[in-house]
């Protein structure tokens, strides 16, 4: 970003884009928000066998990342888990 | 060999029957022998746009049923020899007539025509269904706003799914003063965000307005708009032309002017 783009506002063009950015990451990946809330839900169940995690701060989404591949962006699966504790450190070393 | 070109968008008023009728001209003064199929039935359209609107006798829901012969349907424009069009039925709904049917009818068409192109209805429903089912290339007609480029991207996600095997994009009714000002998309933020090959660009212009009053499609005439849907066609032939320059050209007297509007 050059030292004009700092101060230039941004203008209603670079919104509609970075909107239909998002929206499209959501669309493409026909993800409803239920379903979002099981994964979510199975990921809280399968890391407490191991971890113990924080479900309230835990963060999922599905965003856009650069394929390692040339595929260009790809969707990628996006997840926050905060840890409490490591309840069980036998079992994940 | 004939190709079947589908001109589609999801969104409705986006231009896909100006475009259909435009191209399908410009292919037609190219010397290629040209037939439009309006698929869009009950709501048809591409018979006044193209000015042939008081020469249907018989549409695409009696060629399939079995009333007529597809000559009898066919009406020849009278100003290009080349070119025919398929009108669409009125006083019927989509489901009148099933994929495989078009596929049928299309395959009959290839003999006689180098280019067949379909212009499809508004939705993603049967209508599109119908429309895309023998085709062999799609032409997605945008607009720059948020709403035609998202279902843009829906209608991209489906023509790849049903194996349209080639797909490239028109980006329609640019204001180049609101791009300029930075109030409406360019064409570079359109083809980032839908990531498929670009065929074309066209100017918001007043001529197009003033075409489809007339029955008469502009493309080849000496207008933004014309010489885009010209070069369009060309693309399609497998011509490299190189993309019109759209941006405003402002005299030293404008420029100084948004010198000081800046400031």
């Amino acid at each position: 970003m050059g030292l004009m783009d700092f101060f230039k506002k941004k203008t209603s063009g670079d919104i509609a884009k970075d909107r239909l950015k998002l929206v499209l990451v959501s669309d493409r990946a026909n993800c409803s928000p239920d379903i979002m809330e099981m994964i979510k839900n199975d990921i809280i169940q399968v890391i407490s066998k191991y971890m113990e995690i924080d479900a309230e701060g835990l963060d999922i989404q599905i965003t856009q990342t650069e394929s390692e591949g040339n595929n260009g962006n790809v969707p990628a699966l996006y997840a926050n888990i905060p840890i409490k504790d490591m309840k069980h450190p036998s079992t994940c070393k | 060999m004939s190709e079947v070109i589908v001109i589609t968008s999801g969104k409705g008023g986006v231009g896909k029957t100006t475009t259909t009728a435009n191209v399908g001209t410009g292919l037609a003064q190219l010397d290629k022998k040209v037939v439009l199929i309006d698929t869009d039935i009950g709501l048809r359209n591409l018979d006044v746009v193209m000015g042939l609107e008081n020469r249907i006798v018989y549409n695409l829901v009696d060629v399939v049923e079995g009333n007529c012969r597809m000559k009898q349907a066919l009406i020849k424009d009278k100003r290009y020899p080349n070119l025919s069009l398929l009108p669409s039925a009125q006083t019927r709904d989509k489901s009148a007539v099933s994929p495989e049917q078009m596929v049928k009818l299309i395959d009959e068409l290839r003999e006689d025509f180098d280019y067949i192109l379909l212009d499809c209805p508004a939705g993603i429903e049967q209508g599109f269904k119908n429309a895309i089912a023998g085709a062999d290339r799609a032409l997605v007609v945008t607009t720059p706003e948020v709403s035609a480029i998202r279902d843009a991207d829906r209608i991209i996600g489906l023509l790849g799914a049903n194996e349209v095997k080639r797909t490239e994009l028109i980006v329609n009714r640019l204001r180049m003063d609101m791009v300029k000002r930075g109030d409406m998309m360019n064409i570079n933020d359109v083809t980032d965000i839908l990531a498929i090959d670009l065929i074309g660009a066209i100017p918001d212009d007043e001529q197009i307005v003033i075409s489809t009053n007339q029955g008469e499609p502009l493309v080849g005439s000496d207008c933004l708009a014309g010489k885009a849907f010209a070069n369009i066609c060309h693309r399609i032939l497998g011509e490299e032309v190189p993309f019109l320059d759209l941006e405003i050209k402002s005299s030293v007297w404008g420029k100084l002017k948004e010198i000081f509007k800046k400031n």
